[in-house]
């Protein structure tokens, strides 16, 4: 039986990987902001067959609650199989641009709430010396684009840093997964026009379980993103800034 | 809440609707919209729809309301079997989850592609009918998002004209949001199949008679043969085994992409479907064991197979007779078909048991026979003859399967048509819940 720790653990694709590590009999601790769908989350993996699901609130911006929380979420759970980051926002590039409050804010949520809680929680692992931090990145942080740069900012200095984290904890036997989704049709872009390239959450959720199992360093999911980024990293900049991308 | 306007049209294809499709993500979404429209003076009209498997026009209507994400387990009781879900949970999906487990669905209709919601709605029925009666029977609890946005809960105890009228209600009295039923206990995922043949009608409804005590049974009716062989069937029985793994179905890797060219099912090689199927069975009798897969859902193997009838669609004529009226008001049915020569590729025949007392659920104790008829241009003035024997004989349509039946046959034969109406008009969901159906059949 796991212990998991989930972190955003409303976000959609942290609802399908809870649903599926319920499914396994998996002991489960979520974390997140609305209790009302929190307990509607925990409740379904109860009847999927969690070994036991509960939740515990946190606002990931609230930096000063980080330490408490996850203290409590230690107590709970014990040993700590996989630590699950989900959460994020997706900023209006537009409204960044004209606001410094509106982008020090993506980028709080985004970014820097989550090297806090990284920063607690890789002590904790690697005292324990075992177990798998997984945290959902973006392709998007892959290269700035004008349409998404703050995003794709703050998703990239969080790919930069479990970089790091994964050099630093390597030989103490903690895993570290960088999981970069494509476009997924989920409530945060419920405003997008869907087109082939979009991914169900459901498929995001199976390729992820796949990638804790395997002990990847980077999923790049669904699969082709790998490709399309490679090409996309590879374009020189002299032609990339005449893109309108 | 994510808006898309798109053509839509339910399994059979036919008739297709532009239609404004919403994906609440939540029972306050749902609730939220549904506050909102009502109180607007010319709301478009509105239907909740799952996941599209009734074959006519009953989920199209400007906007219908996806309840994809309402797919949460609420709770389960292991020791009753009890448990309560919301209305998007799929029967496939529930399978998957409770058959490992030893649990099974109290009633299930020819497809696990059906949610919850829709079960209700259209007050299913499968093939042990005459024992468990339709799965709304099986229902002790349903919450409901009313036309107003109030979220209510019903039962047969409370609120009971509402819950009379939901349960079959084609989604016509609110938005079902979750619903409480009982799952029954299997040792296995098997099932154990016996199937008799039968040499025309007469004995196919005798067949039926002395296996009523049989938990599961239907026939499939070779509708193209004539004369003295009118009738031949082939009668399959099934109980649960007690041995064998319970295992859940694997998903079908058959599916087919786009649709056929019409052509495709004619006369003849519907002819010829329907003389191999009888004859591929030697014996007059035959027992077998057999995954819940096959035996309850063997269609659900090929994906989007409602695509072989071509792009103009087809529509499945399903009706049932009263008992007393059943060998002759059959006779003269498959008269009627074999003598047109619309051969359907599946013909199911089925008894049912008594009726339950939900307003507009479909079955009522006799016999009741499911055709599927590629539409052309003289199709529906041949089901309207059809419609008239079956009125003659004080029978009725299933409203799931519907696409076309005229105001005045439905009146006449759902006597308690008004009773419904005025619960709705009670709760204001005639303002608001309107699919093409509801506005062709006058309610």
């Amino acid at each position: 039986m796991k212990n998991i720790l989930v972190i955003g653990a409303t976000s959609a694709i942290a609802e399908q990987t809870i649903r599926l590590y319920a499914q396994q009999g998996s002991n489960l601790l979520l974390l997140g902001r609305d209790e009302e769908k929190l307990q509607l989350i925990c409740n379904d993996a109860n009847v999927r067959g969690a070994h036991e699901a509960d939740f515990l609130r946190l606002d990931v911006n609230d930096f000063d609650s980080h330490a408490s929380v996850l203290e409590k979420a230690y107590t709970k759970l014990g040993r700590l199989d996989l630590v699950l980051i989900a959460h994020g926002s997706l900023p209006n590039q537009q409204a960044c641009q004209q606001q410094v409050s509106t982008t020090l804010r993506e980028l709080n949520t985004n970014a820097v709430s989550t090297i806090s809680l990284l920063t607690l929680l890789a002590n904790q692992m690697e005292q324990q010396g075992w177990g798998t931090l997984a945290v959902i990145t973006s392709v998007a942080g892959d290269r700035g684009r004008q349409a998404n740069y703050v995003y794709g900012a703050a998703k990239g200095m969080l790919s930069i840093f479990l970089q790091g984290l994964r050099n630093r904890l390597y030989p103490k036997g903690v895993h570290v997964l960088d999981i970069k989704p494509g476009f997924v049709d989920t409530p945060m872009t419920a405003d997008f026009p869907k087109g082939p390239l979009w991914a169900n959450p459901q498929a995001i959720a199976n390729s992820i379980v796949k990638a804790v199992e395997r002990k990847r360093n980077t999923l790049y999911t669904p699969f082709f993103w790998r490709w399309i980024m490679l090409i996309i990293r590879n374009i020189p900049e002299f032609i990339f800034k005449k893109m309108k991308l | 809440m994510n808006t898309r306007k798109s053509m839509l049209s339910g399994w059979g294809q036919y008739p297709q609707q532009l239609t404004e499709r919403l994906t609440p993500h939540s029972k306050r979404g749902i609730s939220e919209h549904l506050a909102h429209s009502s109180s607007l003076d010319d709301s478009p009209s509105l239907i909740a729809r799952g996941l599209g498997r009734s074959y006519g026009d009953s989920a199209l209507a400007e906007q219908v309301m996806q309840t994809e994400h309402l797919n949460h387990y609420m709770a389960f009781n292991a020791d009753s079997g009890e448990l309560e879900c919301a209305a998007g949970v799929s029967f496939a999906e529930l399978l998957a989850i409770f058959v490992p487990r030893g649990w099974f669905l109290p009633v299930t209709p020819g497809t696990k592609f059906v949610t919850v919601g829709g079960a209700i709605a259209s007050d299913v029925h499968g093939k042990n009918h005459h024992v468990h009666g339709c799965f709304s029977q099986h229902v002790t609890q349903l919450t409901l998002a009313l036309a107003n946005g109030e979220v209510v809960t019903c039962s047969p105890d409370d609120k009971a004209q509402l819950f009379r009228a939901t349960c079959g209600g084609m989604g016509l009295t609110g938005v079902i949001l979750q619903a409480r039923f009982k799952l029954i206990p299997i040792e296995s995922a098997y099932i154990q199949q016996r199937s008799y043949k039968s040499a025309n009608l007469a004995e196919t409804l005798a067949l039926f008679e002395e296996h009523d005590s049989a938990t599961y049974s239907v026939a499939w009716i070779d509708c193209l043969s004539t004369g003295d062989k009118l009738g031949r069937s082939l009668l399959m029985l099934g109980e649960h085994a007690t041995d064998g793994e319970l295992q859940a179905h694997r998903d079908s890797k058959l599916n087919v992409p786009l649709n056929m060219p019409g052509l495709l099912l004619n006369r003849y090689s519907i002819q010829a479907f329907n003389t191999l199927y009888y004859h591929k069975h030697t014996q007059t009798h035959a027992q077998s064991s057999l995954h819940y897969e096959p035996f309850f859902y063997p269609l659900d193997g090929i994906r989007n197979w409602n695509r072989l009838y071509g792009k103009n669609g087809f529509t499945q004529y399903q009706f049932v007779l009263p008992k007393s009226a059943g060998l002759e008001g059959m006779t003269r049915i498959l008269k009627a078909i074999a003598e047109s020569k619309r051969g359907s590729f599946l013909a199911v025949l089925k008894a049912f048991g008594e009726a339950n007392d939900h307003y507009l659920s479909f079955p009522t104790e006799g016999y009741t026979l499911a055709l599927d008829f590629k539409i052309d241009a003289t199709l529906f003035s041949f089901l309207e003859k059809l419609d008239r024997i079956v009125l003659d004989y004080g029978g009725r349509l299933y409203l799931t399967k519907d696409a076309r039946m005229s105001e005045a046959t439905f009146k006449q034969s759902y006597p308690q048509w008004q009773t419904f109406q005025e619960v709705r008009h009670q709760y204001g969901a005639d303002r608001v819940f309107n699919s093409l159906q509801s506005q062709r059949l006058g309610l």
